[in-house]
């Protein structure tokens, strides 16, 4: 299901593989005669036709050239090499440190770090961030119902902070009056409770700038008996004020604008694909997913393992999260996107690209 | 002759003594330098030394980014260009374009030094007649706008939009002015003291079209990047051009004798033709940003409002002898410049040359005035607070008020 391994361990090497978009649009453009015209079809439509054995011919063009597809509109250049990996990040799980409490409990300690960091939010564009371990969202915390928690806290910033965890856990270790001041540490013990997809944030104030700035992270517990193996991804859905104007300029899943459609998310062709998404926009009071060509199971907070909605669109608050499950039944390119077009269109959109033979 | 600069004499009215010492005196430059040489050193001490490294730490680098000018060189294609205004790099990192990122590429690299310039190409599919927004994104994630209120395709220079504005140009600089030099043979007719009223009516005229121009001047000093200074750029025009104008006169004529008549009037067609530049700019921008509308009332406003100029420049010639080529002449260095400005502002429009061309314009007609101001105040009877000469010139800032009426802020 997953590994307890260390934070840049995770990456999948056929994840870093770029540019098939863009080739296959150049190619589909000269041996076509004309450019590729409408919107998610002209990434999606030639393999989808051959897959189906169906015709799909997408004409037009003159001056306008491929300015109407998704390659033009899009953050430009790559991230500086070294820093966050946004493709590491999203199938990576913390387990933390794994022993057993004399009474036969499994015991997880995690060591969290406040730290003020700059981080890339679009290519080349940087902002200023107030960090969990250095990284934007912070480590996916994954543990089991019934775990005995340990988190270490320490607030290496220059403003106080502190973890409040959504979940069921006393009044004191709640982390919105045990606020830790810069240098100051913190532990935080409780059972996890209930099973679900939740998520952890600072609740200094003002709120806002502690969320904005980057203080957040998923928080998985796990059902006793799990969830069906499944091809797992966390994504958090977030935004930038890199101006500080009180709107976002940067829209995306896990910080980077437009990463996962430059660099589109492998995905074997009836593999389960289990999708852990949460909402930490700020500024905006909801954000949404939209997934192309198929439709998921959605358990709402991902506390009930029976009833969900099958649906392709998912509208969800400020802290409201949601565990997708889908498999694709063609092979091809698919987009996902936040459908407020807006959020798309400044970097909230990414590909899937699904394939029979398994990624080399 | 101007006169030639002497050291000051004496206390008893002798020239100064020589300077004394067996020491050898210093060469004159030397003596100028030193103190130069002082300022360059205390200069280098205050920015390798000086206090602003405290401030330096404290805060983030200011950036500055001014947006010059958008254009729309074709369907699906947005040229943004962009000139670093600020004391420090910046590098333009994304480009967004009506709230959307989108590909992009500058015609160099992504960091600009101060008052460096960059063009950036966005293949943008604009919608005709619709606004477009751009806002560049810097690395630190500073954001600066440019907007273009009306998307159409900017015209080029090519024959066909050269001629287009020409004729704009004509139908509101040229054909106005020569209707008022019409007014000639009625001026011919009248007496003195009514001629007088003309004049004091040209310089109503003059000064609310100079204090007209220095509000557009000032407005659009507004839009040039800051190391630019807008508003000093405002100064040189205004009080430069009356000094260099000025200086120019005297040394046309011989002695320090009153203007003729016709040198008045050609520097009256001369004040007017710079104000037409003006008015010239404004209508070809008008027309290349998209702005059909607001450039048609702009002609039509001009038309009526610039018959009263004609009025203007043959006013000081209602004793002279009728000499129509020099009268053709004087009509077209006022009107002319309107196609001139015309295409300036149709093909090359950008916010310093405007100011200065505003600003110049001001300051010819500041010039005028104070010719004609001077030419009444010369006269039997004259001077401009004589009941009927206050009367014109109030006359003449109402004509200019009434029609202006008829040209859109
Ligand atoms: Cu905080």
């Amino acid at each position: 299901m997953y590994v307890d391994d260390g934070p840049t361990a995770g990456v999948e090497p056929a994840l870093s593989t770029p540019g098939l978009t863009r080739r296959e649009l150049l190619r589909a453009g000269v041996l076509g005669g004309a450019a590729l015209a409408t919107a998610a079809g002209a990434l999606a439509l030639p393999r989808h036709a051959a897959a189906a054995g169906l015709a799909g011919v997408v004409t037009g063009g003159g001056h306008l050239g491929a300015h109407g597809s998704h390659e033009s509109m899009m953050a430009v250049g790559e991230l500086r090499p070294g820093g966050f990996d946004p493709a590491a990040f999203l199938g990576h799980f913390d387990g933390g440190k794994v022993s057993r409490l004399a009474s036969g409990q499994t015991l997880r300690e995690y060591e969290i770090v406040a730290m003020e960091r700059e981080i890339e939010v679009a290519p080349g564009v940087f902002f200023p961030a107030w960090t969990y371990n250095g990284q934007v969202p912070g480590p996916t915390i994954r543990c089991t119902e019934g775990d005995r928690l340990r988190v270490r806290f320490a607030n290496a910033g220059s403003h106080p902070h502190t973890i409040h965890f959504h979940g069921i856990h006393p009044a004191g270790m709640d982390g919105s009056f045990e606020i830790v001041p810069p240098g100051g540490s913190f532990l935080y013990e409780f059972d996890a409770e209930p099973f679900g997809l939740h998520l952890y944030h600072c609740h200094a104030v003002p709120l806002k700038r502690h969320l904005h700035k980057g203080l957040y992270g998923t928080f998985i517990i796990d059902p006793r008996g799990g969830r069906p193996p499944a091809r797992e991804l966390v994504m958090v859905m977030n935004g930038f004020d890199t101006n500080l104007d009180g709107e976002n300029e940067v829209y995306a899943v896990n910080t980077v604008a437009h990463h996962y459609q430059k660099h589109p998310i492998p995905v074997r062709l009836g593999e389960l694909v289990r999708l852990y998404l949460v909402n930490v926009t700020e500024f905006d009071l909801i954000n949404s997913l939209h997934l192309h060509g198929n439709l998921f199971r959605c358990y709402r907070t991902g506390t009930d393992l029976e009833r969900y909605e099958y649906t392709d669109t998912v509208m969800l608050c400020q802290g409201e999260r949601a565990v997708l499950e889908f498999s694709f039944k063609y092979p091809g390119k698919y987009m996902f996107h936040a459908h407020q077009s807006e959020f798309a269109e400044l970097g909230w959109t990414g590909v899937f690209d699904v394939r029979e033979e398994p990624h080399a | 002759m101007p006169e030639t600069l002497t050291a000051p004499p004496g206390p008893r009215g002798e020239a100064a003594p020589p300077a004394p010492g067996p020491r050898r005196a210093l060469p004159g430059w030397a003596k100028g330098a030193g103190p130069l040489l002082l300022l360059a050193v205390l200069v280098l001490a205050f920015l390798r030394f000086g206090p602003v490294g405290v401030f330096r730490k404290g805060f983030p680098p200011v950036e500055e980014l001014t947006v010059e000018r958008i254009t729309l060189p074709r369907p699906g294609e947005l040229r943004v260009s962009v000139v670093n205004s600020g004391p420090e790099p910046v590098t333009i990192a994304q480009v967004l374009v009506d709230d959307a990122a989108w590909a992009h590429s500058l015609d160099g690299g992504r960091t600009l030094g101060r008052l460096e310039r960059r063009t950036v190409t966005i293949p943008y599919p604009w919608v005709e007649g619709e606004p477009v927004a751009v806002k560049l994104v810097t690395a630190t994630g500073l954001t600066f706008d440019g907007e273009v209120a009306v998307a159409t395709e900017t015209p080029r220079a090519s024959g066909r939009f050269v001629g287009t504005f020409a004729l704009l140009g004509i139908y509101a600089g040229v054909i106005p002015v020569f209707l008022g030099l019409l007014w000639l043979p009625f001026l011919r007719t009248l007496e003195r003291r009514w001629v007088d009223f003309f004049l004091s009516l040209t310089v109503g005229l003059l000064v609310f079209l100079g204090v007209d121009a220095l509000g557009e001047a000032l407005e659009f000093a507004g839009r040039v990047p800051g190391p630019y200074q807008g508003t000093g750029l405002v100064l040189l025009g205004v009080a430069g051009t009356p000094l260099a104008l000025g200086a120019l006169g005297r040394r046309g004529r011989s002695g320090a004798g009153a203007a003729t008549p016709w040198a008045v009037a050609t520097l009256v067609a001369a004040g007017i033709g710079l104000h037409n530049l003006g008015e010239g700019l404004l209508i070809g921008s008008a027309y290349a940003t998209g702005e059909i509308a607001l450039g048609t009332f702009l002609v039509v406003g001009f038309l009526i409002h610039n018959t009263t100029e004609g009025l203007g420049i043959v006013a000081p010639l209602a004793r002279e002898r009728p000499a129509p080529g020099r009268l053709l002449l004087l009509g077209a260095l006022a009107g002319v410049p309107t196609v001139v400005g015309a295409w300036i502002g149709g093909f090359t429009h950008s916010p310093f040359w405007t100011t200065l061309f505003f600003a110049v314009g001001v300051g010819a007609i500041a010039q005028v005035v104070f010719v004609l101001w001077r030419m009444l105040a010369g006269r039997e009877g004259g001077a401009l607070l004589r009941p009927l000469n206050a009367a014109g010139l109030l006359a003449g800032l109402l004509v200019m008020y009434a029609t202006g009426l008829l040209v859109p802020a």
